[in-house]
């Protein structure tokens, strides 16, 4: 197991399991829905990563994936909508003791809470953010979102939408993300693997989940997904090792020029020295925002860990100042701040 | 320095700064007021100054003002008319006139007053000459010539000059009152630490202001005022928003719970959020969050997870936090949510001081959802009720407005400090590790608080959040009987508060011809003009209220006591709408204005005569 860089979140000292971490109430979502799988995912990782299990805590905004507070036993508080991440910002650094995890969706992340979403990277606050991206409002039922392909027919875009998409990896890294990986709602293995890492990542990780909405956009995905497919369609990048995909893993990515490019291994005297090797901790974004925006046809999307970089975390600076303040001003009681400055005494 | 034999005691004078914003007439005031503070004087100030930081040089739009009203009787209003008016420019004389004394003595900088910037004020002839002054005590001082000769022999240039003729006018202002410059020099030495040049520049613009004064014949006599009694104790000068934010600092050390303000800058609540974010030392945490939203909603995060949690605004403000005080009602948690009032509707009159955000504070969320709402009365008072507003939040697990306004937040007057231990204990309901039978909605039967578990604490995991809550268990409930005990016990647990706070006080006798009724930011008015009619025998009596939401328990009984009951309020009538409702036995008259300023003790007293 990774040593934990956090060193401020309190261990469990007995050993967790899923059974931990589940709560005595009923799941509500569709039967279908991908929400299931990531909340399984959920319940396998928080043992794994071992803080106590009264150090978690989970908040969220409102859709159909910020009901996951009541199904995981935690500490865990649902908010309004777009909120989430607002609402975080305040329970981390009040108590930045706290593992906490923010369960939002395409709608309230990068629509009515667009500016927390932003806002809350920008300022690197310790939190991990899981994205549960299904391309469409689902508790409304089924209009478009601000990832909603374009040209799609939705309730509310009868003759398709005529919007373009965000792709909230891009949103992420132009908002100075420090952390931005990816997975698929139908691998739970990979889903446990990449919020392991946002755990051990400091400061603010987004996890974005490509997930099926089974009601209102099924198969949004599927173009990713499909089990015919995602072999060509999907690349699982893993840090230090070279971009290779393809169901015969003869397929690889290397830059040219300033460019990605699609190479078939072998052909055109190609090796894998060939290829970019990836590194998810490199400072720079540039390569990083290239992977996160690649996209079928043309390219397989980028699942794992694309971008963990070291920054200072707002609350850690937050205690810093703290301290150091405590360590040098005269003001150390309101009593002393009340008779701070001029004052004088009446008889 | 002078030799001053010639005094006329005076009780109380109200000197008024103004001129361009930009000309330093903030600073000149509050330096005033300091020196005032420091000889024992009591003190009111009310700065007056534009939205805009530099509005066009010239205009009346630009015009920026500190009133200061000092004396050895009990201040408590910043003053109808003016004793003394410093007037820089034409537009600043234009506009001040209407509030100053017959007889004043009001000194201009004559250097600023040409043919451009009299017509730019929008006078057709020099108002220095064509003798509409006449009923003054002019005094035409060549203010900006002799700053700038003053330091020339400093070698400084006339731009920086110019930016000292504010202490020059100060200087004159001191001479007039024999007052020593000690204070205002030392001001001077802390503020210019690393530029000693300028600690000698203003030193010697305000001697030179000083001496200009005692060659001046129109000047006459000087004022003198005796020191005021007051209880005795140990006394500072602050400001209502200053005051806000200690309240709160103290409030958080006595209760044990850490501070957290989260809150976007807003005009005129800023310096609450300026002066917390200084009190690290303090633990206090301070998060500027990028909208008015994320600042009341990271302040609900923080006080799920234990803290003080509060937000500072101004009304545009209040209505974009509405649906998070919302959740802050439902997932019952404490929170205060200071409300600096300002005019409005919409941007309004940011600058200027009005009360017409009751009912939005009352009643402006979706559904039903009631919580305390409080009102300070002068800026000293708002460290106490900054403090009680944080004791019923965190006692009661209940959202508070705390309203104050512009012109309390603003304005100063003299505190006698306490000590935090004479202060009234905090004790929030806080639940115990592993209590077998915490359930996050089991309430105390008494009090109808439910009881705060912190994320952390060993065996009391739970989740809440804005959906209907199953009374005790705290579940996600649908159930419609459940939605009704709910909603009445909402209301029932903030009606409750009322056996916890102050009966409501009268100023004068219990039964009489007309009780005065006010709330919030009038009382030094009111006040004034009570006793003003009190000390003519008249049967009239003030009821100020501070509690609004709940009403005191006696708040009927007192009204009952009068013949007639006057509302006076800076809106069109809100308190006494809500007083219709709450109180719909007795008929109310009104007394209401909405022009961005207080009301004046001269028009109360009209008004009130007019009914007995």
């Amino acid at each position: 197991m990774f040593e934990f860089p956090n060193k401020t979140i309190e261990r469990s000292v007995v050993e967790l399991n899923k059974a931990d971490f589940v709560s005595d109430q009923m799941v509500k979502w569709c039967p279908g829905c991908g929400a299931h799988a990531i909340l399984a995912s959920i319940a396998n990782v928080f043992p794994k990563i071992g803080y106590r299990k009264e150090n978690f805590m989970m908040v969220s905004g409102i859709g159909c994936s910020s009901r996951f507070p009541y199904y995981v036993n935690t500490y865990g508080f649902h908010g309004i909508h777009g909120r989430a991440n607002a609402i975080a910002s305040g329970v981390k650094i009040a108590n930045p003791n706290l593992s906490v995890w923010i369960a939002t969706g395409d709608g309230d992340s990068m629509a009515i809470g667009g500016n927390h979403f932003i806002h809350i990277i920008r300022r690197n606050i310790d939190v991990n953010i899981v994205l549960f991206n299904n391309q469409i409002y689902g508790l409304t039922k089924g209009q478009y979102s601000p990832t909603t392909p374009m040209g799609s027919v939705t309730k509310t875009s009868p003759q398709g939408t005529i919007e373009h998409p965000f792709n909230p990896g891009e949103l992420v890294l132009g908002a100075q993300g420090t952390f931005f990986a990816r997975a698929v709602d139908t691998n739970v293995k990979l889903m446990t693997e990449v919020m392991f890492e946002a755990a051990r990542h400091d400061g603010t990780s987004v996890i974005e989940i490509l997930q099926n909405c089974i009601i209102f956009a099924d198969k949004t995905h599927g173009a990713v997904t499909d089990k015919e497919v995602r072999d060509d369609s999907q690349i699982h990048i893993k840090n230090g090792e070279p971009l290779i995909f393809g169901k015969n893993k003869d397929k690889g990515i290397r830059l040219n020029g300033t460019q990605l490019e699609v190479v078939v291994l072998g052909e055109n005297g190609i090796t894998e020295d060939d290829l970019i090797v990836h590194d998810q901790y490199q400072q720079d974004p540039g390569l990083h925002l290239m992977l996160a925006k690649m996209y079928p046809p043309h390219f397989p999307v980028a699942l794992g860990v694309i971008r963990s970089a070291m920054y200072p975390t707002y609350d850690d600076l937050v205690e810093d100042q703290i301290t150091r303040a405590k360590s040098s001003s005269k003001i150390l009681c309101v009593d002393d701040l009340l008779n701070s400055g001029d004052t004088w005494e009446i008889k | 320095m002078s030799d001053q034999t010639n005094f006329i005691e005076k009780e109380d004078v109200v000197v008024k700064f103004c001129g361009d914003s930009g000309d330093g007439m903030q600073l000149a005031g509050t330096l005033f007021s300091d020196a005032a503070a420091l000889l024992g004087l009591d003190l009111a100030t009310f700065p007056d100054y534009p939205a805009e930081i530099r509005a066009p040089q010239n205009t009346i739009a630009g015009v920026s003002g500190f009133q200061v009203h000092v004396g050895r009787k009990k201040i408590e209003t910043s003053g109808d008319f003016v004793d003394i008016l410093v007037a820089m420019n034409p537009a600043s004389l234009k506009s001040n006139l209407k509030w100053t004394r017959p007889g004043a003595t009001i000194i201009v900088d004559a250097d600023l007053f040409d043919e451009v910037t009299c017509k730019k004020a929008g006078y057709l002839t020099n108002p220095l000459e064509d003798d509409s002054l006449n009923g003054y005590n002019l005094v035409k001082a060549p203010v900006t010539m002799l700053t700038r000769n003053a330091l020339k022999e400093l070698g400084i240039d006339n731009k920086t000059a110019d930016r000292t003729r504010n202490v020059f006018t100060l200087g004159i202002i001191y001479h007039i009152f024999s007052w020593k410059l000690d204070s205002t020099v030392s001001y001077f030495q802390t503020k210019f630490k690393k530029k000693p040049q300028m600690i000698e520049a203003n030193k010697l613009v305000l001697e030179t202001g000083y001496s200009y004064a005692d060659t001046v014949e129109t000047l006459g006599s000087s004022y003198h005022i005796a020191k005021a009694k007051m209880p005795a104790g140990r006394y500072r000068n602050i400001t209502g928003n200053v005051a806000t934010a200690w309240g709160f600092l103290a409030a958080s050390e006595r209760s044990g719970r850490p501070l957290f303000l989260g809150s976007y800058p807003i005009t005129p609540a800023t310096e609450i959020l300026i002066e917390l974010v200084r009190h690290k030392s303090l633990g206090a945490k301070v998060f500027q969050a990028e909208d008015e939203i994320a600042g009341i909603c990271s302040a609900i995060g923080a006080s799920y997870t234990g803290s003080l949690a509060l937000t500072t605004t101004s009304g545009p403000g209040l209505s974009l936090k509405s649906e998070a005080m919302g959740l802050a009602v439902m997932t019952e948690l404490p929170l205060v949510i200071v409300n600096v009032q300002r005019g409005g509707p919409s941007t309004g009159l940011p600058t200027k001081s009005e009360q017409s955000d009751l009912m939005q504070a009352l009643f402006g969320r979706n559904g039903e959802a009631p919580l305390v709402v409080i009102a300070a009365s002068s800026p000293a008072d708002c460290f106490n009720y900054a403090y009680e507003s944080a004791k019923i939040a965190l006692e009661h697990m209940t959202p508070v407005i705390l309203l104050t306004d512009g012109s309390l937040g603003n304005g100063s007057q003299l505190f006698r400090i306490p000590k935090v231990a004479d202060l009234p204990s905090i004790t929030p309901p806080m639940a115990e590790p592993n209590d077998k039978d915490y359930k996050p909605y089991k309430r105390d039967p008494e009090t109808l608080v439910r009881k705060w578990a912190i994320p952390g604490t060993e065996g009391l995991r739970h989740r809440i959040g804005g959906l209907e809550k199953d009374n005790g268990s705290g579940n996600v409930s649908t159930d419609p009987m459940n939605h009704q005990v709910m909603t009445d016990l909402r209301e029932a647990k903030v009606q409750k508060v009322a056996d916890f706070i102050a009966e409501q006080g009268i100023v004068g006798a219990k039964k009489g011809d007309l009780l005065v009724v006010s709330w919030g930011g009038t009382r030094g008015t009111t006040e004034a003009a009570v006793e003003e009619l009190q000390k003519q025998g008249k049967k009239i009596s003030l009821a100020h209220f501070y509690h609004i939401m709940p009403l005191p328990k006696n708040t009927h009984e007192v009204l009952a006591g009068f013949k007639k009951i006057i509302v006076c309020e800076l809106n069109s009538g809100q308190f006494v709408n809500y007083l219709r409702m709450k109180e719909p036995d007795f008929k109310y008259t009104q007394y209401n204005k909405v022009m961005g300023l207080p009301f004046t003790v001269t028009e109360l007293v009209a008004k009130f005569n007019e009914m007995l």
